[in-house]
């Protein structure tokens, strides 16, 4: 039987990558990107298993789900309370949650958990890659910005101000960023 | 000196002023810590942080660890409360639609009568349920709602929105009304989403607000740790409580790690100063939030009975039971041995009768200096956690 999979996630690009990971297990995947009206539009779904980013602040609308308990909805669980501690502790590092409906065979569960553990898995040190190659990017900016002003201000060339930097950043056990990062701010003041 | 790190969690609102404070102005590192504050995008992913050990202790909904005693809402471990971290702090705002409604039939928005609120409320009704929002399904906002309208005359549903997104859901209606922690129902009026209706404490005028919540296995484990957690915590809501501290307080949880709302927004909570419509209409209410006066910071077992027997009542739980367990989460055990040292005064009992206090009244204490501010419900009931 096919399970009918809903993948709560508003960057396209990242949901089909869930998608394509999902399929090939045979399963429906639907996506929602909108979080706007989400608690209706599952329950008109009515999904087996729901997968969400951790950090997605609309997580909290599907613990409701959890709750249902009018006679038409199905019993949802927090998976956590139905799979082994070990494929939660991964889900949690992984920055993904599920909600599956009761009575779902553990071992189908896992499957899709699997996959979307690996996918999420990605994601994180995709969003970690990205964050360290920006905050580099800026660094060097803050770096170039700092040795034009010691270049004017001292009339030395580019590489004698960019080791200037780096003696003063080891004689303060400082970070070459942050010695240009206080030398910017600074003549930001005095001009 | 090496600091011990301890991972703390929270989510961005106002009450967690505490911990940031604890950080900021070193009373953490007076007691050897180094917090690393780690902010959560939602209450379920706090939870689990804390279930999961990712965090050691987090800033918690009062209602969430006496849930998990209950069975309620997938509980897979025991939550202790160490202690209360803020009392009140709860708005109840409603959008433009409602609040034209309303003035239309004469209300003043008054900001302090719960009773006729609700009356006023059940007259501009919709032919469909009215859908109030509310940050997680158990929360102090979602209880206080669901007792200030258990007898009004009005269908509504609760849904659950992230405090952050309270504005966009009344501006896109989503939502008719709500119930948030501020400042996010102060930021709801600023971007011109509705108007505030009635301040938490007007439906309880001492409502346990958010506590300081671990792990029971944790706490059994770090008993020395957790008394320091807890005295660091406790100096930063007497500072807290200290009116000069205020505008700093604002500025510290107005930075982008904490809070990220603006500072002035932030301080009319503090100040008990509230703009309640877009036309800057100003209430002044007493202890719109409160974090160290009347015993503010101690984990009464009544007031989590409170919240059991209102739990059991609405998901059909047995209620003595659901009491007994709601009672047991409270570590007064825990606050009266770590804070004793630190100079807080202890109540006599652990319990007390909820909603029987309308005015400041003293009461047995060891250092006899405690006296409680009131704590009377809309409706005038009081409940004894013995005689439900």
């Amino acid at each position: 039987m096919k399970l009918q999979i809903v993948v709560v996630e508003p960057d396209e690009a990242r949901a089909r990558l869930v998608i394509d990971s999902l399929s090939p297990l045979g399963h429906d995947v639907t996506v929602l990107g909108e979080v706007t009206g989400l608690a209706r539009r599952l329950r008109d779904i009515a999904p087996d298993i729901v997968l969400i980013d951790m950090t997605n602040p609309s997580r909290d609308t599907l613990e409701e789900m959890a709750l249902a308990s009018g006679p038409l909805d199905r019993p949802v669980a927090f998976f956590v309370d139905r799979t082994s501690r070990d494929l939660t502790q991964q889900a949690i590092e992984a920055g993904v949650s599920a909600y599956v409906v009761d009575g779902l065979q553990p071992d189908r569960v896992a499957a899709v958990m699997d996959a979307a553990i690996a996918r999420f898995r990605m994601f994180r040190r995709m969003r970690t890659e990205l964050d360290t190659t920006r905050r580099a990017l800026e660094e060097r900016k803050l770096i170039d910005r700092a040795k034009g002003i010691l270049m004017k201000a001292r009339g030395i060339g580019e590489d004698d101000a960019y080791a200037l930097l780096r003696k003063t950043a080891m004689d303060q056990g400082r970070k070459v960023a942050d010695v240009a990062g206080a030398l910017v701010t600074a003549a930001g003041l005095l001009s | 000196m090496n600091l011990r790190p301890l991972r703390i969690g929270f989510v961005p609102l106002l009450d967690m002023a505490p911990l940031a404070v604890a950080h900021e102005m070193g009373f953490a590192a007076d007691e050897g810590l180094a917090l690393d504050l780690r902010c959560a995008p939602s209450w379920s992913s706090l939870r689990d942080m804390l279930l999961w050990g990712q965090v050691d202790a987090a800033q918690m909904l009062a209602p969430v660890p006496v849930a998990m005693a209950l069975g309620l809402g997938g509980a897979v471990a025991r939550l202790d409360i160490l202690q209360v971290m803020s009392i009140n702090g709860d708005v109840v705002g409603v959008s433009t639609a409602l609040a034209d409604r309303l003035r239309d039939i004469g209300h003043d928005f008054g900001f302090d009568d719960a009773a006729l609120g609700a009356r006023l409320l059940a007259r501009v009704a919709m032919a469909r349920p009215l859908r109030i929002g509310v940050p997680f399904p158990f929360s102090t906002h979602a209880e206080l709602v669901r007792y200030w309208l258990r007898d009004a005359a009005l269908d509504y549903e609760l849904c659950t929105i992230p405090p952050p997104r309270m504005a966009d859901a009344l501006l896109a209606a989503e939502v008719d009304a709500f119930c948030v922690g501020e400042p996010w129902g102060s930021v709801a009026v600023e971007q011109g989403a509705g108007a505030l209706f009635l301040p938490g404490r007007a439906i309880w005028a001492a409502a346990p607000e958010k506590v300081l919540a671990v792990r029971h296995d944790w706490v059994s484990n770090h008993d020395a740790l957790a008394g320091r957690l807890m005295r660091a915590v406790w100096r930063a809501a007497r500072w807290l409580g200290l009116q000069e501290n205020r505008i700093t307080a604002s500025e510290i949880l107005a930075r982008p790690e904490y809070t990220n709302a603006p500072a002035e927004l932030l301080d009319r909570a503090l100040r008990g100063e509230m703009v309640i419509s877009p036309r800057g209409e100003l209430r002044r209410v007493p202890d719109v939030i409160r974090f160290f006066d009347g015993a503010a910071t101690f984990p009464w077992r009544s007031q989590m009975a409170w919240f059991g027997a209102q739990l059991a009542r609405h998901h059909g739980l047995d209620m003595a039971a659901s009491i007994a367990s709601a009672k047991a989460v409270c570590r007064t055990d825990l606050y009266r041995t770590h804070l004793r040292s630190a100079g807080a005064d202890l109540p006599g009992a652990s319990e007390k009768i909820e909603g029987s206090l309308h005015h400041p009244t003293a009461v047995a204490s060891e250092r006899g200096t405690m006296i409680l501010p009131p704590n009377a419900f809309f409706d005038g009931q009081i409940f004894d956690p013995d005689r439900p």
